[in-house]
Protein backbone atom coordinates (compact mmCIF):
# COMPACT_ATOMS: atom_id res chain seq x y z
CA UNK A 1 0.00 0.00 0.00
CA UNK A 2 1.15 3.46 -0.94
CA UNK A 3 -0.22 4.74 2.83
CA UNK A 4 2.43 2.48 4.16
CA UNK A 5 5.39 4.44 3.16
CA UNK A 6 3.76 7.87 3.50
CA UNK A 7 2.48 7.80 6.84
CA UNK A 8 5.77 6.80 8.64
CA UNK A 9 7.45 10.04 8.04
CA UNK A 10 4.39 11.99 9.23
CA UNK A 11 5.42 13.08 12.84
CA UNK A 12 4.48 16.65 13.36
CA UNK A 13 1.50 18.37 15.00
CA UNK A 14 -0.12 21.32 13.10
CA UNK A 15 -2.32 23.92 14.82
CA UNK A 16 -4.28 26.32 13.31
CA UNK A 17 -5.75 28.22 16.19
CA UNK A 18 -6.16 31.54 18.46
CA UNK A 19 -3.27 33.04 20.15
CA UNK A 20 -4.24 31.05 23.60
CA UNK A 21 -4.30 27.83 21.96
CA UNK A 22 -1.53 28.11 19.99
CA UNK A 23 0.96 29.67 23.22
CA UNK A 24 -0.66 26.38 25.49
CA UNK A 25 0.15 24.01 22.61
CA UNK A 26 3.52 25.15 21.69
CA UNK A 27 4.40 25.10 25.42
CA UNK A 28 3.64 20.98 25.03
CA UNK A 29 6.36 21.49 22.69
CA UNK A 30 5.10 20.85 19.28
CA UNK A 31 6.17 23.75 17.40
CA UNK A 32 8.27 23.38 14.67
CA UNK A 33 9.87 25.94 12.14
CA UNK A 34 11.51 24.04 8.86
CA UNK A 35 14.59 24.55 7.06
CA UNK A 36 12.30 26.86 4.55
CA UNK A 37 10.99 28.94 6.88
CA UNK A 38 7.69 27.22 7.37
CA UNK A 39 6.04 26.72 10.75
CA UNK A 40 3.46 24.57 11.79
CA UNK A 41 1.11 26.74 13.44
CA UNK A 42 -0.94 29.79 12.49
CA UNK A 43 -2.17 32.22 15.09
CA UNK A 44 -5.82 33.30 13.93
CA UNK A 45 -6.99 36.60 15.46
CA UNK A 46 -9.87 39.04 14.66
CA UNK A 47 -7.97 40.35 11.80
CA UNK A 48 -6.56 37.79 10.19
CA UNK A 49 -8.26 37.24 6.84
CA UNK A 50 -10.84 34.21 6.04
CA UNK A 51 -7.85 33.52 2.89
CA UNK A 52 -5.20 33.37 5.09
CA UNK A 53 -6.75 30.26 6.97
CA UNK A 54 -7.70 28.61 4.14
CA UNK A 55 -4.16 28.47 2.65
CA UNK A 56 -2.87 27.66 6.13
CA UNK A 57 -5.37 24.75 6.02
CA UNK A 58 -4.14 23.81 2.17
CA UNK A 59 -0.73 24.15 3.05
CA UNK A 60 -0.92 22.30 6.02
CA UNK A 61 -3.08 19.22 4.68
CA UNK A 62 -0.57 19.16 1.62
CA UNK A 63 2.61 18.80 3.59
CA UNK A 64 4.12 15.23 4.27
CA UNK A 65 5.15 15.83 7.91
CA UNK A 66 2.43 16.53 9.65
CA UNK A 67 0.58 13.66 10.95
CA UNK A 68 -1.96 15.95 12.73
CA UNK A 69 -3.70 19.05 12.07
CA UNK A 70 -5.58 20.88 15.22
CA UNK A 71 -7.93 23.34 14.65
CA UNK A 72 -10.24 25.42 16.34
CA UNK A 73 -14.01 25.26 16.31
CA UNK A 74 -14.74 28.58 15.96
CA UNK A 75 -11.85 29.00 12.97
CA UNK A 76 -12.96 25.97 11.30
CA UNK A 77 -16.40 27.33 11.45
CA UNK A 78 -15.13 30.19 9.26
CA UNK A 79 -13.91 27.92 6.52
CA UNK A 80 -16.81 24.72 7.07
CA UNK A 81 -17.11 24.35 3.38
CA UNK A 82 -13.33 23.72 3.13
CA UNK A 83 -13.47 21.14 6.20
CA UNK A 84 -16.69 19.67 5.62
CA UNK A 85 -15.46 18.83 1.96
CA UNK A 86 -11.59 17.75 3.29
CA UNK A 87 -12.21 13.75 3.94
CA UNK A 88 -8.00 12.52 3.82
CA UNK A 89 -7.06 10.15 6.50
CA UNK A 90 -3.58 11.74 6.68
CA UNK A 91 -3.42 14.05 8.20
CA UNK A 92 -5.74 13.39 10.54
CA UNK A 93 -8.10 16.78 11.20
CA UNK A 94 -9.15 17.59 14.65
CA UNK A 95 -11.60 20.14 15.41
CA UNK A 96 -10.63 21.75 19.02
CA UNK A 97 -12.30 23.95 21.31
CA UNK A 98 -11.61 27.16 22.38
CA UNK A 99 -10.97 29.33 25.60
CA UNK A 100 -13.67 31.82 24.83
CA UNK A 101 -15.82 28.94 22.38
CA UNK A 102 -17.30 26.15 24.33
CA UNK A 103 -17.02 22.82 22.40
CA UNK A 104 -20.43 21.55 20.15
CA UNK A 105 -20.25 18.41 19.32
CA UNK A 106 -23.11 18.92 16.45
CA UNK A 107 -20.95 21.21 14.64
CA UNK A 108 -17.53 18.88 14.19
CA UNK A 109 -17.35 17.57 10.74
CA UNK A 110 -16.81 14.10 11.81
CA UNK A 111 -19.19 13.92 14.51
CA UNK A 112 -21.49 15.03 12.44
CA UNK A 113 -20.53 11.68 9.89
CA UNK A 114 -20.93 9.58 13.56
CA UNK A 115 -24.03 10.89 14.43
CA UNK A 116 -25.63 10.31 10.59
CA UNK A 117 -24.13 6.65 11.04
CA UNK A 118 -25.94 6.10 14.09
CA UNK A 119 -28.62 6.93 12.54
CA UNK A 120 -29.90 9.73 14.54
CA UNK B 1 -35.80 -20.17 -19.60
CA UNK B 2 -32.48 -19.51 -21.25
CA UNK B 3 -32.96 -16.08 -22.43
CA UNK B 4 -33.69 -14.13 -19.40
CA UNK B 5 -31.28 -11.83 -17.93
CA UNK B 6 -27.36 -10.92 -19.27
CA UNK B 7 -25.52 -13.69 -19.31
CA UNK B 8 -22.07 -14.74 -20.78
CA UNK B 9 -20.85 -14.87 -24.13
CA UNK B 10 -20.13 -18.79 -24.81
CA UNK B 11 -20.62 -21.84 -26.71
CA UNK B 12 -22.83 -24.25 -25.42
CA UNK B 13 -20.49 -27.10 -24.40
CA UNK B 14 -20.26 -29.44 -22.09
CA UNK B 15 -16.73 -27.51 -21.28
CA UNK B 16 -18.20 -23.96 -20.79
CA UNK B 17 -20.78 -25.49 -18.49
CA UNK B 18 -18.16 -27.16 -16.14
CA UNK B 19 -15.65 -24.04 -16.42
CA UNK B 20 -19.09 -21.67 -15.49
CA UNK B 21 -20.08 -24.22 -12.50
CA UNK B 22 -16.56 -23.68 -10.92
CA UNK B 23 -16.48 -19.89 -11.70
CA UNK B 24 -20.10 -20.28 -9.92
CA UNK B 25 -19.00 -21.94 -6.86
CA UNK B 26 -15.65 -19.56 -6.94
CA UNK B 27 -17.92 -16.25 -6.92
CA UNK B 28 -19.86 -17.92 -4.14
CA UNK B 29 -16.96 -18.37 -2.41
CA UNK B 30 -16.04 -14.87 -2.88
CA UNK B 31 -19.03 -13.39 -1.87
CA UNK B 32 -19.26 -15.13 1.19
CA UNK B 33 -16.18 -14.07 2.31
CA UNK B 34 -16.21 -10.47 1.63
CA UNK B 35 -19.62 -10.39 3.27
CA UNK B 36 -17.49 -12.11 6.63
CA UNK B 37 -14.86 -9.47 5.88
CA UNK B 38 -17.50 -7.04 6.00
CA UNK B 39 -18.79 -8.04 9.24
CA UNK B 40 -15.98 -7.94 10.68
CA UNK B 41 -15.09 -4.52 9.66
CA UNK B 42 -18.59 -2.92 10.70
CA UNK B 43 -18.28 -4.91 14.31
CA UNK B 44 -14.82 -3.13 14.33
CA UNK B 45 -16.48 0.47 12.76
CA UNK B 46 -19.06 0.29 15.44
CA UNK B 47 -16.21 0.13 18.47
CA UNK B 48 -14.61 2.93 16.94
CA UNK B 49 -17.46 4.95 16.80
CA UNK B 50 -18.61 5.08 20.17
CA UNK B 51 -14.84 5.60 21.07
CA UNK B 52 -14.72 8.59 19.21
CA UNK B 53 -17.79 9.89 20.76
CA UNK B 54 -16.78 9.65 23.98
CA UNK B 55 -13.09 10.82 23.25
CA UNK B 56 -14.41 13.95 21.46
CA UNK B 57 -16.59 14.62 24.51
CA UNK B 58 -13.65 13.98 26.37
CA UNK B 59 -11.53 16.61 24.55
CA UNK B 60 -13.74 19.19 25.51
CA UNK B 61 -13.25 18.61 29.45
CA UNK B 62 -9.61 18.55 28.75
CA UNK B 63 -8.81 21.60 27.04
CA UNK B 64 -10.91 23.56 29.18
CA UNK B 65 -8.95 22.25 31.76
CA UNK B 66 -5.42 23.56 29.64
CA UNK B 67 -7.09 26.64 28.91
CA UNK B 68 -7.97 27.40 32.32
CA UNK B 69 -3.87 26.16 33.09
CA UNK B 70 -2.65 28.89 30.71
CA UNK B 71 -5.20 31.42 32.48
CA UNK B 72 -3.00 30.88 35.32
CA UNK B 73 0.39 31.55 33.75
CA UNK B 74 -1.10 34.74 31.88
CA UNK B 75 -2.35 35.58 35.63
CA UNK B 76 1.12 34.79 37.40
CA UNK B 77 3.60 36.05 34.87
CA UNK B 78 1.52 38.14 31.84
CA UNK B 79 1.52 37.60 28.55
CA UNK B 80 4.28 34.93 27.69
CA UNK B 81 2.28 34.49 24.10
CA UNK B 82 4.26 36.19 21.67
CA UNK B 83 7.73 34.77 23.34
CA UNK B 84 6.70 31.10 23.05
CA UNK B 85 5.86 31.71 19.46
CA UNK B 86 9.42 33.66 18.91
CA UNK B 87 11.24 31.04 20.73
CA UNK B 88 9.56 27.94 18.99
CA UNK B 89 12.25 26.07 16.55
CA UNK B 90 12.04 22.51 16.59
CA UNK B 91 8.95 20.31 17.65
CA UNK B 92 10.27 18.50 20.60
CA UNK B 93 6.69 17.09 20.95
CA UNK B 94 5.64 14.37 17.91
CA UNK B 95 3.87 11.44 17.00
CA UNK B 96 4.94 8.21 15.87
CA UNK B 97 3.38 6.33 13.27
CA UNK B 98 2.26 2.18 13.81
CA UNK B 99 -0.06 0.04 12.21
CA UNK B 100 -2.28 -1.80 13.13
CA UNK B 101 -4.34 -4.65 10.95
CA UNK B 102 -7.84 -5.51 10.78
CA UNK B 103 -8.81 -8.49 8.33
CA UNK B 104 -6.70 -6.95 5.90
CA UNK B 105 -7.04 -3.30 6.58
CA UNK B 106 -4.26 -1.63 7.82
CA UNK B 107 -5.59 0.80 10.09
CA UNK B 108 -2.77 3.62 11.55
CA UNK B 109 -2.58 4.62 14.64
CA UNK B 110 -0.23 7.46 16.43
CA UNK B 111 2.22 7.49 19.79
CA UNK B 112 2.90 10.19 21.51
CA UNK B 113 7.09 10.66 20.70
CA UNK B 114 8.67 13.23 23.22
CA UNK B 115 11.80 14.57 23.91
CA UNK B 116 12.81 16.05 26.92
CA UNK B 117 13.94 19.48 27.15
CA UNK B 118 12.48 22.09 25.04
CA UNK B 119 12.74 25.54 23.37
CA UNK B 120 11.23 27.25 26.43
CA UNK B 121 13.58 26.61 29.11
CA UNK B 122 14.07 30.49 30.43
CA UNK B 123 10.29 30.89 29.71
CA UNK B 124 8.72 32.39 33.04
CA UNK B 125 12.55 32.87 34.56
CA UNK B 126 11.61 35.79 36.40
CA UNK B 127 7.84 35.06 37.99
CA UNK B 128 5.45 32.30 37.61
CA UNK B 129 7.95 29.55 36.27
CA UNK B 130 5.69 26.73 38.76
CA UNK B 131 2.72 27.81 37.02
CA UNK B 132 4.46 27.50 33.36
CA UNK B 133 5.55 24.27 34.53
CA UNK B 134 2.25 22.84 35.05
CA UNK B 135 0.80 24.50 32.25
CA UNK B 136 2.91 22.70 30.15
CA UNK B 137 2.36 19.56 31.37
CA UNK B 138 -1.24 19.98 31.44
CA UNK B 139 -1.37 20.61 27.89
CA UNK B 140 1.34 17.52 26.64
CA UNK B 141 -1.77 15.37 28.68
CA UNK B 142 -4.57 17.13 26.61
CA UNK B 143 -2.24 16.71 23.05
CA UNK B 144 -1.81 12.76 23.95
CA UNK B 145 -5.51 12.47 24.47
CA UNK B 146 -5.98 14.71 20.96
CA UNK B 147 -3.67 12.37 19.90
CA UNK B 148 -5.49 9.32 20.64
CA UNK B 149 -8.59 11.05 19.34
CA UNK B 150 -6.66 11.92 15.98
CA UNK B 151 -5.93 8.21 15.73
CA UNK B 152 -9.26 6.72 16.23
CA UNK B 153 -10.36 9.07 13.56
CA UNK B 154 -8.34 8.36 11.07
CA UNK B 155 -9.05 4.67 11.50
CA UNK B 156 -12.70 6.31 11.31
CA UNK B 157 -11.99 7.66 8.23
CA UNK B 158 -10.49 4.78 6.39
CA UNK B 159 -12.39 2.07 8.00
CA UNK B 160 -16.04 4.15 6.54
CA UNK B 161 -13.91 3.94 2.85
CA UNK B 162 -12.80 0.31 2.92
CA UNK B 163 -16.23 -0.94 4.37
CA UNK B 164 -18.04 0.96 1.60
CA UNK B 165 -15.80 -0.62 -1.01
CA UNK B 166 -16.27 -3.99 0.19
CA UNK B 167 -19.80 -3.71 0.36
CA UNK B 168 -20.00 -2.28 -3.20
CA UNK B 169 -17.68 -5.61 -4.19
CA UNK B 170 -20.25 -7.42 -2.11
CA UNK B 171 -23.27 -6.27 -3.83
CA UNK B 172 -21.57 -6.39 -7.00
CA UNK B 173 -21.15 -10.35 -6.97
CA UNK B 174 -24.37 -10.99 -5.09
CA UNK B 175 -26.65 -8.67 -7.82
CA UNK B 176 -24.51 -9.06 -11.09
CA UNK B 177 -22.09 -11.52 -11.24
CA UNK B 178 -23.60 -14.46 -9.38
CA UNK B 179 -26.59 -14.34 -11.58
CA UNK B 180 -25.47 -13.50 -14.69
CA UNK B 181 -22.91 -16.95 -14.31
CA UNK B 182 -26.59 -18.65 -13.08
CA UNK B 183 -27.86 -17.31 -16.70
CA UNK B 184 -25.38 -18.62 -18.15
CA UNK B 185 -25.15 -22.36 -16.86
CA UNK B 186 -28.91 -21.88 -17.17
CA UNK B 187 -28.54 -21.89 -21.04
CA UNK B 188 -25.91 -23.84 -21.47
CA UNK B 189 -27.82 -26.76 -20.36
CA UNK B 190 -31.28 -25.90 -22.37
CA UNK B 191 -28.90 -25.93 -25.06
CA UNK B 192 -27.37 -29.06 -24.30
CA UNK B 193 -31.03 -30.70 -23.84
CA UNK B 194 -32.03 -29.07 -26.93
CA UNK B 195 -28.87 -30.80 -28.71
CA UNK B 196 -29.69 -33.62 -27.27
CA UNK B 197 -33.49 -34.29 -28.04
CA UNK B 198 -32.32 -33.63 -31.93
CA UNK B 199 -29.78 -36.52 -31.50
CA UNK B 200 -32.08 -38.58 -30.24
CA UNK B 201 -34.79 -37.71 -32.89
CA UNK B 202 -31.96 -37.93 -35.30
CA UNK B 203 -31.11 -41.37 -34.46
CA UNK B 204 -34.54 -42.10 -34.53
CA UNK B 205 -35.09 -41.26 -38.24
CA UNK B 206 -31.92 -43.02 -39.34
CA UNK B 207 -32.82 -45.97 -37.76
CA UNK B 208 -36.29 -45.67 -39.21
CA UNK B 209 -34.57 -45.59 -42.63
CA UNK B 210 -32.29 -48.70 -42.24
CA UNK B 211 -34.86 -50.66 -41.16
CA UNK B 212 -37.45 -49.10 -44.09
CA UNK B 213 -34.51 -49.87 -46.55
CA UNK B 214 -33.96 -53.32 -45.17
CA UNK B 215 -38.16 -54.74 -45.35
CA UNK B 216 -37.03 -52.86 -48.83
CA UNK B 217 -34.36 -55.06 -49.66
CA UNK B 218 -35.89 -58.51 -48.24
CA UNK B 219 -39.24 -57.53 -49.64
CA UNK B 220 -37.30 -57.33 -53.56
CA UNK B 221 -35.20 -60.99 -52.64
CA UNK B 222 -38.32 -62.37 -51.77
CA UNK B 223 -39.88 -61.05 -54.77
CA UNK B 224 -36.81 -62.32 -57.14
CA UNK B 225 -36.93 -65.81 -55.44
CA UNK B 226 -40.65 -65.88 -56.26
CA UNK B 227 -40.29 -64.62 -59.37
CA UNK B 228 -37.55 -67.13 -60.07
CA UNK B 229 -39.25 -69.75 -58.95
CA UNK B 230 -42.18 -68.91 -61.26
CA UNK B 231 -39.95 -68.64 -64.43
CA UNK B 232 -38.47 -72.15 -63.15
CA UNK B 233 -41.99 -73.60 -63.45
CA UNK B 234 -43.05 -71.41 -66.52
CA UNK B 235 -39.60 -72.89 -68.06
CA UNK B 236 -40.81 -76.02 -67.45
CA UNK B 237 -44.74 -75.69 -68.60
CA UNK B 238 -43.04 -74.08 -71.67
CA UNK B 239 -41.42 -77.35 -72.34
CA UNK B 240 -44.94 -78.95 -71.80
CA UNK B 241 -47.11 -76.76 -74.34
CA UNK B 242 -45.17 -74.42 -77.02
CA UNK B 243 -47.78 -74.40 -79.27
CA UNK B 244 -50.19 -72.50 -77.11
CA UNK B 245 -47.58 -69.73 -76.46
CA UNK B 246 -46.51 -69.22 -80.02
CA UNK B 247 -50.34 -68.29 -80.72
CA UNK B 248 -50.15 -65.58 -77.53
CA UNK B 249 -47.90 -63.92 -78.90
CA UNK B 250 -49.11 -63.32 -81.96
CA UNK B 251 -52.17 -62.09 -81.43
CA UNK B 252 -51.19 -58.45 -79.63
CA UNK B 253 -48.89 -57.75 -83.29
CA UNK B 254 -52.46 -57.66 -84.68
CA UNK B 255 -53.99 -55.54 -82.59
CA UNK B 256 -51.19 -52.87 -82.42
CA UNK B 257 -51.53 -52.69 -86.60
CA UNK B 258 -55.64 -52.52 -86.39
CA UNK B 259 -55.68 -49.38 -83.52
CA UNK B 260 -52.96 -47.65 -84.89
CA UNK B 261 -54.51 -47.40 -88.37
CA UNK B 262 -55.62 -43.93 -88.92
CA UNK B 263 -52.62 -41.92 -87.39
CA UNK B 264 -50.19 -43.47 -89.95
CA UNK B 265 -49.43 -41.37 -92.90
CA UNK B 266 -46.66 -43.64 -94.41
Amino acid sequence: MTTNISFKDRNLIAVIGDEDSITGVLLAGVGHINEQQQKNFLVVDSKTQVSTIESAFQEFTERKDIAILLINQHIAEKIRPTVDRYQQAFPALLEIPSKDHPYDPSKDSVLKRVQKLFGE
Amino acid sequence: MSGTGARENVFATRMALTNTKLRLKGAQTGHSLLAKKRDALTTRFRAILKKVDEAKRKMGRVMQLASFSLAEVTYATGDISYLIQEQAKSASYKVKARQENVSGVVLPAFDVDRVSGSDFNLTGLGRGGQQVLRAKEVYAKAIETLVELASLQTAFTILDEVIRATNRRVNAIEHVVIPRLENTIKYIMSELDEMDREEFFRLKKVQGKKKRDTAIREQKEKDEKTARSAHASNVSAQQDSPTVLDEDRDEPTEDLLGTKDADVIF
